[in-house]
């Protein structure tokens, strides 16, 4: 029975707390286009997408008004062109971005994802071109991602993926250098990649998924928030129960939305993804979530706990909400897209130290930070490496995205506007890794990966 | 099927009847009001069968928002099974 109190609550929520959908993403495999010449492939491409997506994004209008519940962005994630590419060799991969983009821009997506390869033991026909071709189709496509899966729990870590990851991260940053470096905002670098992961830039459509499938990806910072502001002087165990409640209600929300999305479109309904996903808006911040558990700051002393404490409670509450739960799930610490953590970074508090160890114990990883226009290509790489070896060992996914700001140092700040928000320049180690990075090879597999 | 329609703003003179005539117009059954006015806000919800509606939700959805823009009031018009869905098990 509908109570005055919950109507009341769930309108508030949506209101005045951010409440949103973050995404409802399509999944769709292309396994079925792969063919030798490529002009036919790409057009195989374009039709299946267009033929399969071109009413998600009215019915993604159509839930958004009946049930009074914003869906920012609705999204499409194909199988990783590297596969497609692989059928075609000497020739330009780009092609298949072109084809995306204007998939992209007959169903009226907001992004496409795929456009990857998966190289954590080494790398197979088609993923060095694609890799290679991953600046020039960043560059002359708009609503395109990018991502790159260099090391896994169970392979280890491809060091030459490392290495020329390294190179690609900042080609593309310095290709789209009239445009904010706007290229590696998109291009993602993944340790232990999920096969079904809503949220861009790293959305894929794994090989083992079905044909076609719809993933919901929540959002709510905010509502998490302002919940806990109503106990200021709550135990911690009490602010977790809070937590898990409300993570709770988000999902039954992302669950309902999946749910129909899946029924209007007659497509089997994948996983909602249980993240907790910021904006740069005010009131959609993860920073403020921990501030509000009693940091002064994000990134000062204790914030790693009060974020491993954050993402277990998410996930408590959430899956029971919802009858498959999947892709990254947990508290996503993008820099650039969180109004408490840009504030943090700008005040020297947040550090990229600390927002590695942050992502020890949350997804994804270091996520949207602008790193100096000077940086080395082998610098990128090491830090990739690291960030990987976190994932590696811990049976977790770890992501990097960072954003070389050419011609940019420590202090300025890049700004990208809309969702992806804008970044202070944040300082880096002098030393160099260059000798470690180019020695090339791949770091075995710890004893985790032996479990059978 | 129904929906819930909730009504927010300063208090003024008829505007029960405004919703209830815009739900008679689209032939949805208003199954349930409860209404408050404390000092001047006024709070209604209203829960409607929409069931045999004559029109699409959606139409419903937009009249109801140019009436709260046209009176200066927030009126929502959701499906009951977002609240439904969120706050029980």
């Amino acid at each position: 029975m509908l109570n005055v109190y919950d109507i009341l609550e769930t309108i508030r929520m949506i209101q005045d707390e951010c409440l949103d959908i973050r995404t409802i993403t399509m999944g769709i495999s292309l396994l079925d286009c792969i063919d030798t010449d490529i002009d036919k492939a790409c057009e195989k491409v374009y039709n299946k997408i267009v033929d399969h997506a071109k009413n998600l994004v009215p019915v993604g209008q159509q839930i958004e008004k009946e049930y009074g519940i914003p869906i920012i962005n609705k999204r499409i994630s194909v199988t990783p062109i590297a596969m497609l590419a692989a059928a075609c060799p000497n020739q330009n991969p780009v092609k298949f971005a072109k084809a995306l983009q204007k998939a992209a821009d007959t169903c009226g997506v907001n992004f496409i994802g795929g456009y990857s390869a998966l190289v954590h033991k080494g790398f197979s026909a088609g993923d060095m071109a694609l890799i290679q071709s991953i600046p020039e189709a960043l560059d002359v496509t708009q609503n395109i991602c990018s991502s790159v899966n260099i090391g896994s729990t169970k392979s280890g870590i491809n060091m030459d993926a490392v290495k020329l990851m390294g190179q690609i991260v900042r080609q593309s940053a310095e290709r789209t250098a009239d445009r904010d470096c706007i290229g590696p905002a998109k291009l993602v670098v993944f340790c232990n990649a999920v096969e079904d992961n809503p949220f861009m830039a790293g959305a894929f459509h794994g090989v083992g998924e079905p044909d076609c499938e719809i993933h919901v990806g929540v959002s709510g910072p905010g509502v998490v928030r302002s919940a806990l502001a109503k106990y200021p002087d709550a135990s911690i165990n009490e602010l977790a129960d809070i937590i898990k409640k409300t993570a709770f209600k988000i999902t039954r929300m992302g669950q309902l939305v999946g749910a129909r999305a899946s029924k209007e479109l007659g497509v089997p309904f994948g996983i909602v993804d249980l993240s907790l996903a910021p904006t740069p808006a005010i009131g959609d911040s993860v920073a403020h979530i921990l501030e509000e558990m009693g940091l002064e700051m994000c990134g000062t002393h204790g914030t790693t706990a009060c974020l491993a404490m954050l993402n277990d409670a998410v996930k408590k509450g959430g899956v029971m909400a919802s009858s498959t739960v999947g892709g990254l799930s947990g508290a996503f610490i993008p820099v650039s897209e969180d109004a408490g953590m840009i504030d943090a970074a700008v005040a020297g508090v947040l550090s990229l130290e600390k927002l590695e160890a942050m992502t020890a114990v949350c997804s994804v990883g270091l996520d949207m930070i602008v790193v100096p226009g000077d940086i080395t290509p082998e610098t990128i790489s090491a830090i990739i490496a690291d960030e990987a070896a976190i994932g590696m060992v811990n049976s977790k996914t770890t992501a990097v995205r960072l954003i070389p700001a050419i011609g940019k140092k420590e202090g300025e700040i890049l700004e990208f506007g809309g969702l992806l928000g804008s970044g202070p320049v944040m300082p880096i180690r002098e030393k160099s890794s260059a000798k470690f990075i180019n020695r090339g090879g791949r770091i075995p597999a710890p004893m985790q990966s032996l479990k059978n | 099927m129904k929906a819930v329609v909730t009504v927010i703003g300063k208090d003024n003179v008829g505007i029960l009847h405004k919703v209830s005539g815009i739900c008679m117009e689209y032939n949805a059954n208003v199954l349930e009001v409860t209404q408050s006015v404390l000092q001047d806000m006024f709070a209604m919800i209203m829960l409607v069968d929409i069931s045999a509606m004559s029109a699409d939700f959606a139409q419903l959805v937009d009249r109801m928002d140019n009436l709260g823009k046209e009176l200066g009031l927030s009126i929502h018009t959701m499906h009951e099974d977002i609240f439904n869905s969120m706050h029980s098990i």
